[in-house]
């Protein structure tokens, strides 16, 4: 793998991280009181959720599949959480049960996709019907959580120099995401995802356990979604049925953006931090200005995007020639 | 790296769209609205903007799309903002206590417009709004009247979990539990949009052999009632005489489907509320802080009689 090659692999990665300082350079630049602690810190807090289900999503994806289910996820975590705590349970508790019954969930999943071979964007959207109707068994209205952990964890934070902090739920977006870079890049597992994403036939060949990894990968995404679930419940406070609608989008665009491309293979999981921030910056861009409809995010977004996808395959097709000169 | 270039080119130009950088001298009041699901909604909007520039207020408006998520992150952007003043009107009535927390050890005060929230009642200055119990007493009421106390009802329920949603129900219910021979047959949510009350007007229409026996439809807003009449016209049925109706908002179609003879009653949730909430908001910034912790915002009942002079009040 010569140098040229390397400079290729981390191009997107690059121009992803480029982009969010652009945009944060912007925002510095035009409006009053953007370049602080507070504003970085609130940008961490706020995008927490996304970013942890995003990350999540980025195994799914570099493993060639899509997870549209993790909205879903989000929203039912969080009305189990508050359906739980009415019963008397332990936040930390029912966390627990339900981030593990998200990996179970994603598990069986995987186990589906590869085993009956469905699309994974059919079988996830029909979990994703499912999650969502099962929100509404549980509860029509929005719940509060009362349970006193949840106000603490919610108040807790590191103070940054400024008037910014560093919320409890930064923190666990933090470590969900270095643990999955850990996953990623150092791991057998991680290895297996990439051979998968890149070429299944020859992954095969050369003795990747699929269906391992299949079940692996969406386990982790379950995984993940339930656990970005938990952080949205301590974030709000609350269950609501109605929450973190199409946050799986969201969640796939911070992928996209942060430079993980959709036919798998290539990317890096330090990219989908990037790519949520971005989103989590032009909305704060936004607000800031106070003038243009919030709307403008999504049609921004939706620029970057799609510059960002045409910006990849133009990267793949001259990787392509160079290494097959026609 | 002209990659690189042109990405970094496209961040500059798509945040350019952002607009240049604006003066912090005037009074600056950060309003963060639910969205823009229901004409209502969109000329309360209006109506605050309009409103905010006659007072000479720099007003930051921000669009939630109907999701909390965003609204707090609005919210928080307007903390560190430093704005003078924060405006709310809630997508949902839980999850407030943090953000409402951050504001106040930023010294913001936070003024509730509209919904309310489940809070702790110290962390904000007031609710300014109408009270939407009241609101479905008036169209009970006037339900009662119209059909001599004998009616069911099909109802086209809100957002499920909303405010408006749960007291525009229990208000209705109040006042036709009085008379026993009223009762809701079929309620469901065409969560207050006109596409979501058509939909669900068509499985009512299905579900009771063409409104058979059902005389009346309530909907606890009007963009779901006009949906639920253009349901019942491709059934057809005839809206406003084969069976009554009754809604809540007074939006210019409404009136319209009134003079039409399609449309019964509907009370007036005014959306020209933005004087209501800016009079509390630049009171307290005067200095008076005696309000109680809910200023009422009046509501009427219009029917076909008043609907013309409605329809010309709301520019329609």
């Amino acid at each position: 793998m010569g140098e040229e090659d390397m400079n290729e692999r981390y191009m997107p990665l690059a121009a992803t991280i480029v982009v969010f300082l652009a945009i944060y350079a912007f925002g510095a630049a035009a409006y009053n009181n953007f370049l602080s602690t507070l504003v970085f810190g609130d940008l961490l807090t706020d995008n927490a959720f996304v970013i942890i289900a995003a990350i999540g999503a980025t195994f799914v994806i570099l493993s060639g599949g899509i997870d549209l289910s993790v909205g879903s996820m989000i929203g039912f975590v969080s009305v189990a959480m508050a359906a739980l705590d009415a019963q008397g349970w332990h936040p930390l508790l029912s966390a627990l049960l339900l981030v593990s019954f998200g990996a179970v969930f994603g598990g069986a999943m995987g186990a589906l996709i590869d085993a009956c071979d469905i699309q994974p964007f059919i079988l996830t959207l029909a979990a994703m019907f499912l999650l969502r109707g099962l929100c509404f068994v549980i509860t029509l209205d929005s719940l509060p959580i009362n349970h006193p952990f949840v106000a603490a964890f919610s108040d807790w934070r590191i103070p940054l120099p400024g008037d910014g902090r560093l919320s409890a739920s930064a923190l666990l977006m933090l470590a969900a995401l270095a643990a999955g870079i850990v996953l990623a890049h150092f791991t057998r597992f991680g290895a297996n995802v990439y051979a998968i994403g890149g070429d299944r036939n020859s992954a095969r060949l050369m003795g990747a356990p699929i269906r391992r990894t299949m079940i692996q990968v969406y386990g982790l995404g379950g995984f993940y979604g339930a656990l970005a679930g938990v952080a949205y419940a301590f974030y709000t406070g609350s269950g609501y049925p109605l929450a973190a609608v199409g946050v799986e989008l969201d969640a796939i665009a911070a992928v996209v953006l942060g430079g993980t491309l959709l036919t798998g293979g290539v990317g890096y999981v330090a990219g989908t931090l990037f790519g949520g921030l971005i989103q989590g910056t032009i909305q704060t861009l936004i607000t800031f200005d106070g003038r243009l409809t919030s709307w403008w995010t999504k049609i921004v977004i939706g620029a970057l995007l799609f510059f960002f996808i045409t910006a990849q395959r133009s990267i793949m097709r001259s990787t392509a020639l160079m290494r097959h000169p026609a | 790296m002209s990659i690189l270039k042109h990405m970094l080119a496209a961040a500059v130009g798509a945040a350019a769209l952002a607009g240049l950088s604006a003066s912090a001298s005037a009074q600056t009041i950060g309003f963060s609205q639910v969205g823009s699901e229901s004409d209502w909604r969109t000329a309360f909007s209006a109506d605050m903007k309009a409103e905010a520039e006659k007072r000479g207020i720099k007003l930051q408006f921000s669009d939630a799309q109907q999701k909390e998520e965003n609204q707090l992150k609005a919210v928080r952007s307007f903390i560190a903002q430093k704005v003078d003043a924060i405006i709310i009107a809630p997508v949902v009535v839980t999850g407030w206590d943090q953000v409402l927390k951050e504001a106040q050890a930023a010294k913001i005060p936070v003024f509730i417009a509209d919904r309310a929230v489940e809070s702790d009642p110290s962390l904000f200055v007031t609710r300014i709004a109408a009270d939407f119990n009241l609101e479905g007493r008036l169209a009970g009421a006037w339900l009662a009247q119209a059909s001599k106390g004998n009616c069911n009802i099909v109802e086209l329920q809100g957002t499920v979990g909303s405010a408006p949603a749960i007291e525009r129900k229990k208000g209705f219910e109040a006042v036709i539990s009085l008379f026993p021979n009223m009762k809701i047959v079929k309620s469901q949510s065409g969560n207050f949009t006109t596409s979501g009350g058509k939909e669900v007007m068509e499985s009512f229409i299905k579900a009771t052999d063409g409104l058979k026996d059902v005389c009346a439809v309530w909907a606890h807003n009007d963009n779901m009632m006009l949906g639920a009449i253009q349901a019942m016209k491709e059934a057809g049925l005839k809206p406003g005489k084969d069976v009554l109706t009754v809604s809540v908002d007074g939006v210019p179609d409404i009136f319209k489907a009134m003079l039409a003879g399609e449309s019964d009653a509907s009370v007036e949730l005014k959306s020209d509320i933005g004087k209501y909430i800016y009079d509390v908001v630049q009171g307290y910034l005067k200095g008076k802080h005696d309000y109680p912790k809910w200023v009422l915002i009046p509501s009427d009942l219009h029917t076909p009689a008043d609907a013309a002079e409605m329809l010309k009040k709301k520019g329609g």
